[in-house]
């Protein structure tokens, strides 16, 4: 009982005290970055690191959040998405390369602006994409998981190609607009200007999709879907209505996602979001597959261990993820925050 | 004898049956058919992939397990000859050792992997050897004092099978009989050995309980069969086959690198061929490799003089899309189409339209 997502049967599961099974993922992600500071020994290089380790968490969360949520109302696993990413920073990039007079303003207005013009042209852009990939790609294979694995493959390959036609087949280098570039200073601690905005940006997304899932009746459904989705259907309920609309979501959080990783590389390949995809993959299974509270302490976990390692031993930090995949699922093997399943 | 060969599992298909008949006496004769360096690159990767793709197949199409790691076992098998060629020099014995040791670390690999992965669901299984592969990928750059990195490896194998080394004197039927010649036959007969064992697996009693768990899982665990026993198995059996088939590519190549072994590229190549060829009999990696590296050396000077032409034409954006660059988005519609239409792909085609 008392794995269920809280807000259904908030009333009937116990009151949690901090060391709630819920409760200790969050709070191993707390010891993991105290043991770093104890590690690493200098307050101001561990608040960067930290920082650091937050803004790359956050930006993986927003990749990573569409995914685990198609995956979990669905039972859906969309090797696709990773086009999603790359199609997305396209679109952004291209938004940008557009209007050099925004970006290269010294006003920090309409360089805030002009990002936002890029994100909802790539979010507007890949949640048609999405639509379009649902009905037509994904939809006949509904409950065939090995289908479902290479036809989204073969979508991905054949979006990656798309991409190369229209965009040609270079990588388009860019740089960040002029009040992201840079960092702010408060004493010997450097932040970075963009990190910041992640972070903040990413925070968004997560609490607007709590609030969505928990505070409405879209979210009420949704919810219900994912733990079964029959008798949603059987209340009434048009389950592929809900699906599409998670889907074209989910496909525009991966736009979204792709416009920021996009500035925060400062390059973008057609091949960045099967690179990404990697990554999203060992969050999403560390996080428990389909919880999106799971994956966003599995992506801030993955962001945080890649900095901190990659500052104390750059040789191990590649391979840390991986090690961390492995230390959770020996844990907990559903991951952090499984899902219940009625079936 | 035939039916000992193939192990009773005959191509059941008057074309089908022409095209593997074709295919194989043009792999056999391609020094004398198609004389040139090229043509034996070209016949020479398609033995090797059909071994590869072969036993992707045991994975994906026998027993229903989708693997992102099958390159990673490729490259193993490649560097391991590649290293020890490269520490020892020249020998046979540099082959035959790093050959073993590639072979053992893979099926070691595989098991592990297996153990701790093939108890759940097919996702998870292919988003794990994902991001294994991705790792294995990451270390063989970081370990550059031993894999050359990015660039590879390049070292030599013994001189009696190199160009240099001459059999005969005179030329018989206008090749030269060298020791070139004496290695693409070595690795053509190798591949055809590995190919008949792998018949020979899938059409054993084991091959049958793989086909069965394929088809219905929980009812063959109610027979009695230990699923997971069934499937670590097979994983470390596609495993050892595909590092045998590293080994063979790095031998012919004389080089091994990251690009031509262990890149995601070649992963998605490997799919693309097993689905166009036919999931669930191996004669689909035959027909799928030989297609799919056919059109990868040669479709694309056909669609460069098609683009060509479009863009003295004016079109807009046609020429972008028959670029010679751009024959992997036709063949990616060619996969989502077969996933869909034929998902016994074009082998299940031919025997349907027999009957």
């Amino acid at each position: 009982m008392s794995t269920n997502d809280n807000g259904l049967s908030a009333s009937s599961a116990p009151k949690f005290s901090v060391l709630s099974e819920r409760n200790l993922p969050l709070l191993a992600t707390a010891i993991v970055s105290l043991a770093a500071l104890a590690l690493i020994g200098q307050m101001d290089t561990w608040v960067t690191l930290t920082l650091a380790g937050l803004a790359m968490g956050m930006m993986i969360f927003v990749m990573a959040s569409g995914l685990t949520l198609v995956f979990g109302l669905m039972d859906v696993l969309n090797f696709g998405h990773g086009a999603f990413i790359s199609l997305g920073a396209f679109v952004g990039i291209s938004v940008l390369l557009m209007l050099p007079s925004w970006t290269g303003a010294d006003i920090a207005f309409l360089n805030i602006a002009a990002i936002l013009l890029a994100v909802v042209a790539a979010m507007g852009l890949t949640g048609l994409a999405g639509y379009v990939f649902e009905r037509v790609i994904v939809k006949p294979v509904y409950g065939d998981h090995l289908k479902q694995i290479l036809i989204t493959m073969g979508g991905l390959i054949v979006t990656e190609q798309l991409i190369y036609v229209l965009w040609g087949p270079d990588e388009i280098t860019i740089l960040r607009p002029l009040a992201l570039q840079g960092s702010f200073t408060f004493g010997t601690v450097a932040i970075e200007k963009f990190r910041l905005l992640a972070v903040v940006l990413g925070l968004i997304i997560f609490f607007a999709m709590r609030w969505t899932l928990n505070g409405t009746r879209l979210g009420l459904v949704i919810r219900a879907g994912v733990e079964n989705r029959e008798m949603v259907s059987a209340l009434g309920y048009r389950i592929s209505m809900v699906f599409i609309l998670v889907f074209v979501a989910g496909s525009a959080l991966a736009g979204f996602g792709g416009v920021l990783w996009g500035l925060y590389e400062e390059v973008v390949t057609a091949h960045m979001g099967m690179n990404v995809m990697i990554l999203i993959f060992i969050v999403v299974i560390i996080g428990g597959l389909g919880s999106v509270e799971g994956c966003f302490i599995g992506a801030l976990m993955v962001g945080l261990l890649a900095n901190y390692t990659g500052y104390l031993v750059p040789k191990v930090a590649l391979g840390s993820n991986i090690l961390l995949m492995v230390l959770i699922l020996m844990w907990r093997p559903e991951g952090l925050l499984p899902v219940n399943k009625s079936r | 004898m035939f039916s000992y060969i193939f192990s009773g599992d005959f191509p059941r298909s008057k074309m089908l049956t022409l095209l593997l008949v074709v295919i194989v006496v043009g792999l056999v004769l391609t020094p004398w058919l198609f004389p040139g360096s090229r043509s034996m690159e070209t016949a020479m990767r398609i033995a090797i992939f059909i071994v590869l793709v072969a036993s992707y197949d045991l994975l994906l199409g026998y027993t229903g397990i989708v693997s992102f790691a099958h390159t990673m076992f490729f490259g193993i098998g490649a560097y391991g000859v590649a290293i020890t060629l490269n520490e020892m020099g020249r020998s046979y014995e540099g082959i035959v050792i790093g050959t073993v040791l590639g072979f053992i670390c893979s099926v070691l690999l595989a098991f592990f992997i297996g153990l701790f992965s093939l108890r759940v669901k097919a996702i998870f299984f292919a988003m794990v050897t994902l991001a294994v592969a991705s790792a294995f990928t990451l270390l063989v750059s970081q370990l550059y004092q031993f894999t050359g990195g990015e660039d590879g490896l390049t070292y030599s194998i013994p001189r009696e099978l190199s160009p240099a080394f001459k059999l005969v004197q005179d030329k018989v039927f206008g090749v030269r009989i060298n020791g070139k010649l004496l290695l693409y036959y070595c690795i053509l007969f190798a591949s055809f050995g590995l190919f008949l064992f792998m018949l020979r697996v899938v059409n054993s009693p084991f091959g049958r309980v793989l086909q069965a768990i394929r088809e219905n899982e929980f009812r063959a665990e109610a027979i009695g069969y230990r699923t997971v026993i069934y499937r670590t198995a097979t994983n470390c059996l596609a495993a050892g086959v595909a590092a045998l088939a590293g080994s063979l590519m790095a031998i012919w190549l004389k080089y091994t690198g990251p690009d031509t072994t262990l890149s995601l590229n070649i992963m998605v190549d490997i799919l693309l061929m097993v689905v166009i060829g036919g999931m669930g009999t191996l004669y689909g990696a035959v027909i799928g490799s030989t297609l799919f590296i056919m059109a990868q050396n040669y479709l694309q000077e056909l669609m460069k003089m098609a683009s060509d032409q479009f863009s003295a034409m004016g079109l807009p954006l046609l020429p972008e899309l028959i670029h010679p660059d751009r024959w992997l988005l036709w063949f990616g519609i060619l996969f989502i189409l077969s996933v869909y239409f034929f998902p016994t792909g074009i082998v299940g085609r031919l025997r349907k339209a027999k009957t």
